[in-house]
C-alpha cells in the first residue's frame, strides 16, 4: 500500500469509527464498480443510507479538502450512489450524500469536518 | 445559520438605486454563489473577495457561501460592491459586528492584497443613499473628496480592508486625506490674451448672457478655437446644485480630476471631429455611460471642425439641445442624462480654408465652398443661435501692445446681466433668455414696438422664418440686459438680427 493510499485509509477508518459512535451502522467500504468508488456506505438508526466521500489531508496548504470535491465529482458520486442501490436491493430507501474532511497532522492528531447532505 | 445583510449602491444613469447585500453561509460543499444579475466585473468578485480577506488575515468560510444582491431584477455593473460584500461575509460569520438596518453604506473595489481601490460614481451613489436616509459611508480613500460633497452623510476613507475592519470592531477611525479647498473661479485662459477681434468679442459676451448657441466662421490661424476656449471663463460660476450635478455625472464617467472636483468652473468639452454618436450623447453595452454632450452639462460643447464631423454626430445633438437632456436606451435599459449646454461650432468657410476677406488666395471651387458649410444640417444650423464670421486680426490690432478686456471684466458684465434676467424670470420654468418659449415671446416678451414692426417687416419680406423671428428676440433680449434697457429697443433688434445672421458687427 502506497503513502497515500495509506493516508486515505487511516482516513476513512477515522471517519467509520466516528459514524458508529453516532449510532451509524456500516454497510459497505471502498465498494468500486467501473466507474468510481464509494469510500463508505452506512445507514442511519433512522434507516437513511448515507454515503460518505471522505478527503483526508495531512496539510491544508492546498485549500480545504473538500474544495477537491469538483461539480463533475459530485454528480459522480450521484450516479455511483443510485448504483449502489440498485446492485444492493435497497431502491426506494431514502438516502444522502455526505463529505467528510480529515486532517491528519503530526501523523496521530485526527480532525474531522463532517458535512451532512452536500448535493 | 449565517446570515448577514449590509447596503450599497447600483447606479443606473444619474439615479442610485439601493441594493441590499446579502450572505448566506451554511454547511454543503465549499462554493460561492452570486445571485442577482452581475456583469462580468461583479462575477470576478468573488476571487477579488476571497484573497483579500486571506491577505487580510481574515478567515475563508469553506462553506456554502450565497451572496445576494437585490433587487435581483436590477443588472448590476462594476466592481464596488467587492467591499460590503466582504464585510457581510465577515458579519455572517461573527467575525464583525451586524450593522444596524440602513446605517452604513459600502462601495469600493478590493485589490488581492486587501487594498480599497477608487470606483466611479461615489458622489451620485452618496446622494441616494442620503436620500434613503443613512447616514454613515465606507468610501475608498481616493474617493473621499469626491464623498465629502455630500452633507449630512459621514464618510470613512479606507485604504486597506483592515482599516475598515478595524472601524467596525472597535470604532478606531482611520486617517482621512486632506480636503483640498474647492477651487476658486480662476480660469487659465483669460480673454485679454486674445488680441483685437472685437466684434467676435461681443458677440461671446452676448452668447454667454443669454446661453446661446454659437457659431464660428473663420480661416484657419484666426482665433476661433482660442475665443471657444476661453467662453468657460466668461461665464458666471456654477451655482451649488449644478456644482453637484456636474460632478456626479463626470464621477461617474471616472473623469474627475482631483482639483477639478467642485469646481465652479463651467465645464469645456472639446470632442474630436471623428467622435462617435456613442461618445458624443453617451452609450455603452453594461453600463450606460455619459457622452460628451453630458459632460458638458451646464458648461460648453465646442465641436472644431464641424464640417468634418460625421452627419449622424451633429445631428444626435439634436435632442439634447431640444430638451437639456439624452435618453440613451440600451438592451440593459433606458438612461437618462442632463445635457444642459451652450454648443459652439466652429468651421473653416471652405475645404481650403482660405476664402475670407477677399478670397484671393482660395484654391476651391465655387461648388466645394458652397458644399462645405452644407454638410452642416438645417435643423442644426437653425438652432444656432449667433453666427460670426472671424477674420485675422489687422496689423494694428496685432500691433497694439493695448490687452484686450480682461474676462474678470466681461465675466462681470455677464453676471450683471444675468440678474436681470433672474429676475425677469422669478417664477419661469427657464432661467436664460435662450429659453423663453416661442408663445412667451409673443406675449409677455416682446420687444419695443418699434423694433418688432421691424421684425415684422422681415419676417413679410421671407428674409427671416418663423423660427429666426424667436430667435432674434431671444437675442435682442440678451443685448437689452447688457446695456440696460429694461426691454429692447430697435437698435437691440436690429443688432440681434445681425448677430444671427453674422454680419460683420458695426456698432
Amino acid at each position: 500500500m502506497g503513502k497515500k493510499q495509506l493516508i486515505g485509509a487511516l482516513g476513512e477508518d477515522f471517519v467509520a469509527k466516528y459514524l458508529v459512535e453516532k449510532n451509524y451502522q456500516i454497510l459497505d467500504r471502498n465498494w468500486r464498480i467501473r466507474e468510481g468508488e464509494i469510500d463508505l456506505v452506512a445507514i442511519s438508526e433512522f434507516g437513511v443510507v448515507v454515503f460518505i466521500e471522505v478527503k483526508t489531508r495531512t496539510s491544508i496548504a492546498f485549500g480545504h479538502p473538500l474544495e477537491a470535491i469538483t461539480r463533475e465529482k459530485a454528480y459522480r458520486l450521484q450516479r455511483l450512489a443510485l448504483a449502489w442501490l440498485t446492485v444492493n436491493h435497497r431502491w426506494g430507501f431514502e438516502y444522502r450524500i455526505d463529505a467528510a474532511a480529515v486532517l491528519i497532522s503530526g501523523g496521530k492528531k485526527f480532525e474531522i469536518d463532517y458535512r451532512i447532505a452536500v448535493l | 445559520m449565517a446570515l448577514a445583510q449590509t447596503s450599497s449602491v447600483s447606479l443606473t444613469g444619474l439615479t442610485g438605486n439601493l441594493i441590499d447585500v446579502e450572505v448566506d453561509i451554511s454547511d454543503g460543499l465549499p462554493s460561492y454563489i452570486l445571485l442577482g444579475l452581475p456583469d462580468a466585473a461583479l462575477s470576478e468578485s468573488k476571487e477579488r473577495v476571497r484573497a483579500a480577506l486571506v491577505n487580510s488575515g481574515e478567515a475563508w468560510p469553506n462553506k456554502k457561501v450565497t451572496v445576494s444582491l437585490s433587487p435581483a431584477w436590477l443588472p448590476k455593473s462594476g466592481s464596488s460592491f467587492d467591499l460590503p460584500i466582504a464585510i457581510t461575509l465577515l458579519m455572517a460569520q461573527g467575525q464583525v459586528p451586524k450593522d444596524q438596518p440602513g446605517e452604513c453604506i459600502y462601495l469600493g473595489e478590493l485589490s488581492l492584497d486587501g487594498q480599497l481601490r477608487e470606483v466611479h460614481g461615489v458622489l451620485p451613489a452618496l446622494l441616494a443613499a442620503k436620500k434613503s436616509g443613512f447616514i454613515r459611508a465606507l468610501v475608498p480613500y481616493e474617493n473621499y473628496q469626491e464623498a465629502k460633497c455630500v452633507s449630512g452623510v459621514e464618510v470613512i476613507a479606507i485604504r486597506h480592508l483592515t482599516n475598515a475592519l478595524a472601524y467596525l470592531r472597535s470604532g478606531q477611525i482611520p486617517d482621512s486625506p486632506q480636503l483640498f479647498s474647492s477651487s476658486s473661479s480662476d480660469y487659465l485662459l483669460d480673454l485679454c490674451d486674445v488680441a483685437g477681434q472685437v466684434a467676435a468679442r461681443r458677440a461671446l459676451e452676448v452668447a454667454a448672457i443669454g446661453g446661446h448657441h454659437l457659431l464660428f466662421i473663420g480661416p484657419p490661424g484666426t482665433g476661433k478655437t482660442m475665443l471657444a476656449e476661453r467662453i468657460p471663463s466668461i461665464l458666471p460660476p456654477l451655482s451649488e446644485e449644478s456644482i453637484l450635478e456636474v460632478t456626479a455625472i463626470h464621477s461617474i464617467a471616472g473623469t474627475l480630476m482631483g482639483r477639478e472636483l467642485l469646481s465652479k468652473l463651467p465645464p469645456f468639452v472639446a470632442p474630436h471631429h471623428t467622435t462617435t454618436a456613442p461618445a458624443m450623447i453617451g452609450g455603452g453595452a453594461h453600463a450606460i455611460r455619459p457622452g460628451a454632450t453630458s459632460l458638458a452639462h451646464e458648461g460648453v460643447l465646442f465641436i472644431d471642425e464641424a464640417p468634418e464631423c460625421g452627419r449622424g454626430v451633429l445631428d444626435s445633438l439634436r435632442q439634447p439641445l431640444e430638451s437639456g437632456e439624452v435618453t440613451i436606451s440600451r438592451a440593459v435599459g433606458s438612461v437618462t442624462y442632463p445635457a444642459r449646454f451652450m454648443l459652439v461650432l466652429a468651421a473653416n468657410p471652405c475645404p481650403c480654408g482660405r476664402f475670407s476677406g477677399r478670397g484671393r488666395s482660395c484654391t476651391c471651387t465655387q461648388v466645394a465652398i458652397r458644399r462645405y458649410l452644407q454638410r452642416l444640417s438645417g435643423p442644426l444650423l437653425d438652432r444656432i443661435d449667433i453666427r460670426v464670421f472671424i477674420d485675422s486680426p489687422s496689423r494694428i490690432e496685432m500691433a497694439s501692445e493695448e490687452l484686450g478686456e480682461s474676462s474678470a471684466t466681461v465675466r462681470e458684465r455677464v453676471i450683471a446681466a444675468r440678474a436681470i434676467a433672474d429676475d425677469r424670470f422669478a417664477g419661469c420654468s427657464w432661467r436664460v433668455n435662450s429659453q423663453i418659449p416661442p408663445s412667451q415671446l409673443r406675449n409677455r416678451f416682446r420687444a419695443e414696438k418699434s423694433g418688432m414692426n421691424f421684425l415684422h417687416t422681415e419676417l413679410d419680406k421671407e428674409r427671416l422664418s418663423a423660427r429666426g423671428f424667436h430667435k432674434v428676440l431671444r437675442i435682442s433680449w440678451s443685448i437689452a440686459d447688457s446695456r440696460g434697457h429694461a426691454i429692447p429697443t430697435k437698435e437691440d433688434v436690429e443688432l440681434a438680427l445681425r448677430l444671427r445672421e453674422g454680419m460683420e458687427l458695426l456698432a
